[in-house]
């Protein structure tokens, strides 16, 4: 029976709505290793975690622990078979120290009316030591990301597991973090804890796992042990799906327009360093790379939203003064919030309202008073052009879906008549209707010459939709893809840091 | 294409202004109901003489609650606007009694309540302080500077020239020109925060400052100048207090700002920002005036009138936090 697997999974499936996020998919986490789960965004990989977490229960299949069949009703449930999720967001309380974090659990469930601050700093402090040694009396909010990446951790190891999921931990690590993390999770295995771990990185996986398991599209594809592939086969399992979506003619190769945009040598201090772009009219440029590489910082500092400390920004060869957004859409470059409803809309202002919200001053008469019926107008015709559908341009944008939401934060930046569009993440959570439409629109607004940037986390959205695809890792441009190089293993090597076939090999080692 | 445009425009009609309309004529409603009941319950509720001295009454404060109507449109709050209409009538009065024309003192003494809400404006936007324990700490610290300037004891103002006392005490045609004054005010200030383009900055930056910001909205300056204009309208309402009371006393209007955020919250203004009118300000502090004169009118304790008017807060804050959760 010692060898009967720690963690099984038979047939699970489960949809969200009409959405099959898994189907039929099976898994196994033997006793004492670090196992891989790898597939694109929206693979399910985060679905089964939740499901193995309690946090989500399926509809169909089993899950069994040491060779029983377990259900696993709640969080809490899963906490006593000893499963621990450690998720890519980090859930801390920011003000408590970092001891009163590690044993929130325990303190929740605690019957004794006072607090033994004592036993519980030596406790925390013995749990934290495993792992590095931060000081348990210190506040979270005072530590680095990494470190409270670390305090997460160390929180699922109180709570005494067996089975430990990881969640792409290094996302917010730089490299000699991780590194740390890896040294961490060996040491956990070397003490009998079986680890899944979930990461977009292929040299991470390689130098670090025992097995690797591709989803793809709620499926599963295989299991490997990692010794017997190369990255590139795990790259293609992931990937290996034709584009079913429709997405508008490319522009034609032999006509590139004059060149419209171009940034150089931009750093901000911080997230980005010494980045080159440029963008010709009438052109779609996408820009792909894993999420936390600094992507939508460099657009937010082409357009004046964040500060640089070095570079220039050059419209139609003219340099740009650009001290704050307001400079940057006077000269015709506008920007999409990936954050819809945190930073794109006006949630209760009606779709009217936030039409105009970019520039006012068009529609403002004499005295300083809205010209109302300009705005009506206004508003009449984008929600007609773009499609918006809704009761009526006073409702407010909070009754539209998600899609037509986007919508109306596009025709905000259409309003103006941009020169160019950045567009951050223009499809994400809306369906798939909403998005060829968005897809349409946006080819014809580069046929009548505007520059278009899209930031997409997407690949069939990077490769289906636009001219060239540059790459950025780190807060460096990786690399760039013209047209006829467009596909999703050279993209996810960009953007992974695997550069190509023949040394990648030897590069996990080096990692290692 | 004419008729594309005509039909969203009453779309429009409907909607955009559907929940503060709704609650305007709810407030109306209440208020007529209650003087109705009154005009029975009391033969001296429905005369004029006693409509005069409920609107007298919160006539001055209604200057107050537009600003900070508008104030808490954009989000912020100011705790400090007694203490700031304490301040404008004591500087008013001081420069006065110093031998300064009346005017010039008077506009001064606005000046002075302007700068404060400046100060304040830089606390919240350049250093980055709430509104709240700003306007908390400007609040304590005005009212000690009033008792400075005063040492302690009322200014007596009665030398005030005539012309200038009739600012609070005389009428034309049986109007007091304080009701006048106020209802200028009042229609300024709401046809401004309906139709001026700058107004409309005020709601985008409560509605969801983020997006504002990513709209190309200097979210900061529109902060900024709302406290000012709070605080200077406060300045405003200490002048004609002055006015009105031939006098400069350093306690006055503690605990007004209580009462003048309560009659905002009544009329619709979100302490979340993003929403509230004028109208539906005054309204709400009208139906507390009314409230008010109704039970001194009826004989009741005035220790149980605060009870009463908290207990309305209440009721108009969880009603509107029911219809907001409804939404979404």
């Amino acid at each position: 029976m010692t060898q009967a697997p720690i963690l099984e999974i038979h047939g699970l499936s489960k949809a969200f709505g009409p959405v099959k996020a898994l189907s039929d998919v099976q898994f196994e986490l033997k006793r004492g290793e670090i196992h891989a789960l790898c597939g694109e965004n929206g693979a399910g990989k985060s679905t089964l975690m939740n499901m193995i977490a309690g946090v989500l229960q399926p509809d169909q299949g089993d899950i069994l622990i040491d060779g029983t069949r377990v259900s696993i009703p709640s969080p809490a449930a899963a906490q006593r078979l000893g499963i621990a999720l450690v998720h890519q967001e980090i859930a801390l309380c920011q003000d408590a120290t970092v001891a009163e974090n590690i044993y929130m659990a325990a303190i929740n469930a605690r019957r004794m009316p006072l607090m033994n601050f004592q036993k519980l700093y030596a406790d925390a402090q013995k749990v934290m030591d495993l792992l590095a040694p931060i000081p348990v009396r210190t506040k979270v909010a005072d530590l680095s990301i990494s470190n409270q990446q670390l305090v997460e951790i160390a929180k699922a190891l109180t709570l005494d597991c067996k089975v430990l999921m990881l969640d792409e931990p290094t996302a917010a690590l730089t490299e000699s973090e991780a590194q740390r993390l890896f040294s961490i999770v060996r040491g956990l295995q070397e003490r009998g804890i079986s680890v899944i771990y979930i990461s977009h990185r292929m040299a991470e996986i390689f130098s670090l796992c025992d097995r690797v398991t591709v989803f793809r599209d709620g499926h599963y594809v295989a299991t490997d042990p990692i010794k017997a592939v190369s990255p590139d086969d795990v790259v293609r399992k992931m990937v290996g799906r034709e584009i079913t979506q429709l997405y508008p003619d490319k522009l034609a190769p032999k006509e590139p327009g004059r060149l419209l945009l171009s940034v150089n040598g931009l750093s901000d201090g911080s997230r980005f360093t010494d980045v080159n772009l440029q963008l010709r009219a009438g052109e779609i440029l996408g820009i792909g790379g894993l999420i936390g590489a600094g992507r939508s910082e460099i657009a937010q500092t082409i357009c004046g939203l964040r500060p640089a400390t070095a570079g220039t920004v050059a419209l139609d060869g003219q340099g740009l003064r650009i001290r704050n957004y307001s400079d940057a859409v006077k000269a015709g470059l506008v920007y999409l919030s990936e954050d819809r409803k945190g930073s794109g809309v006006f949630l209760d202002m009606p779709i009217a309202a936030n039409i105009s919200a970019l520039d006012l001053s068009k529609l403002t008469g004499t005295l300083g008073l809205l010209d109302r019926k300009a705005e009506d107008r206004q508003a009449a015709e984008m929600t007609k052009r773009l499609g918006v559908r809704m009761a009526g341009i006073g409702a407010a944008v909070s009754t539209l879906s998600g899609g037509n939401q986007q919508k109306v934060a596009i025709a905000k930046q259409l309003s103006v008549e941009p020169r160019v569009i950045i567009m951050d993440e223009p499809t994400r959570g809306i369906d798939v209707g909403a998005k060829v439409e968005i897809h349409q629109l946006l080819r014809q607004l580069a046929g009548k010459g505007v520059g278009i940037v899209v930031i997409s986390s997407e690949l069939p959205e990077l490769i289906g939709l636009c001219d060239r695809v540059m790459v950025v890792r780190e807060g460096r441009i990786a690399g760039e893809l013209a047209a006829d190089e467009l596909g999703e293993e050279a993209i996810i090597m960009l953007a992974s840091g695997v550069q190509n076939s023949s040394n990648q090999q030897k590069q996990a080692q080096n990692v290692a | 294409m004419h008729a594309d445009i005509k039909a969203p425009s009453e779309a429009r009609r409907i909607n955009f202004a559907r929940l503060a309309s709704m609650r305007e004529a709810g407030l109306i409603v209440i208020i007529l109901a209650l003087c109705i009941a009154m005009s029975f319950a009391s033969p001296h509720f429905l005369t004029w003489g006693n409509f005069r001295a409920m609107l007298m009454s919160f006539s001055i404060e209604g200057i107050v609650v537009v600003g900070m109507t508008i104030l808490l449109i954009v989000g912020g709050i100011d705790l400090s606007v007694g203490s700031v209409v304490c301040f404008s009538m004591v500087v008013s009065g001081a420069l006065f009694l110093a031998g300064l024309d009346p005017w010039t003192a008077s506009l001064i003494g606005i000046g002075v309540s302007a700068l404060i809400g400046a100060a304040m404006g830089f606390f919240v936007t350049v250093v980055g302080l709430n509104h709240f324990i700003t306007s908390l700490a400007a609040m304590v610290i005005v009212r000690g500077m009033c008792l400075v300037i005063t040492k302690g004891t009322p200014l007596s103002l009665f030398t005030l020239p005539p012309a200038f006392k009739a600012i609070g005490q005389g009428s034309f045609n049986n109007i007091p020109y304080v009701i006048m004054i106020f209802v200028v005010v009042v229609a300024i200030f709401d046809f401004l925060l309906r139709r001026a383009t700058a107004f409309r900055k005020v709601f985008y930056t409560g509605s969801n400052e983020k997006a504002a910001q990513f709209s190309g909205i200097k979210t900061r300056q529109v902060k900024f100048w709302v406290t000012v204009l709070c605080s200077t309208l406060a300045g405003l309402a200490g002048v004609i207090y002055m006015a009105r009371f031939g006098a400069a006393t350093p306690t006055f209007g503690a605990g007004m700002e209580l009462n003048i955020i309560a009659a905002a919250v009544i009329g619709g203004a979100s302490l979340n920002g993003g929403s509230g009118t004028i109208f539906g300000a005054i309204l709400g502090m009208a139906l507390l005036s009314v409230v008010t004169s109704s039970l001194i009118l009826l004989d009741v304790s005035v220790y149980w009138q605060d009870m009463i008017k908290g207990c309305i807060l209440l009721a108009a804050v969880s009603i509107d936090h029911f219809l907001h959760r409804k939404k979404s």
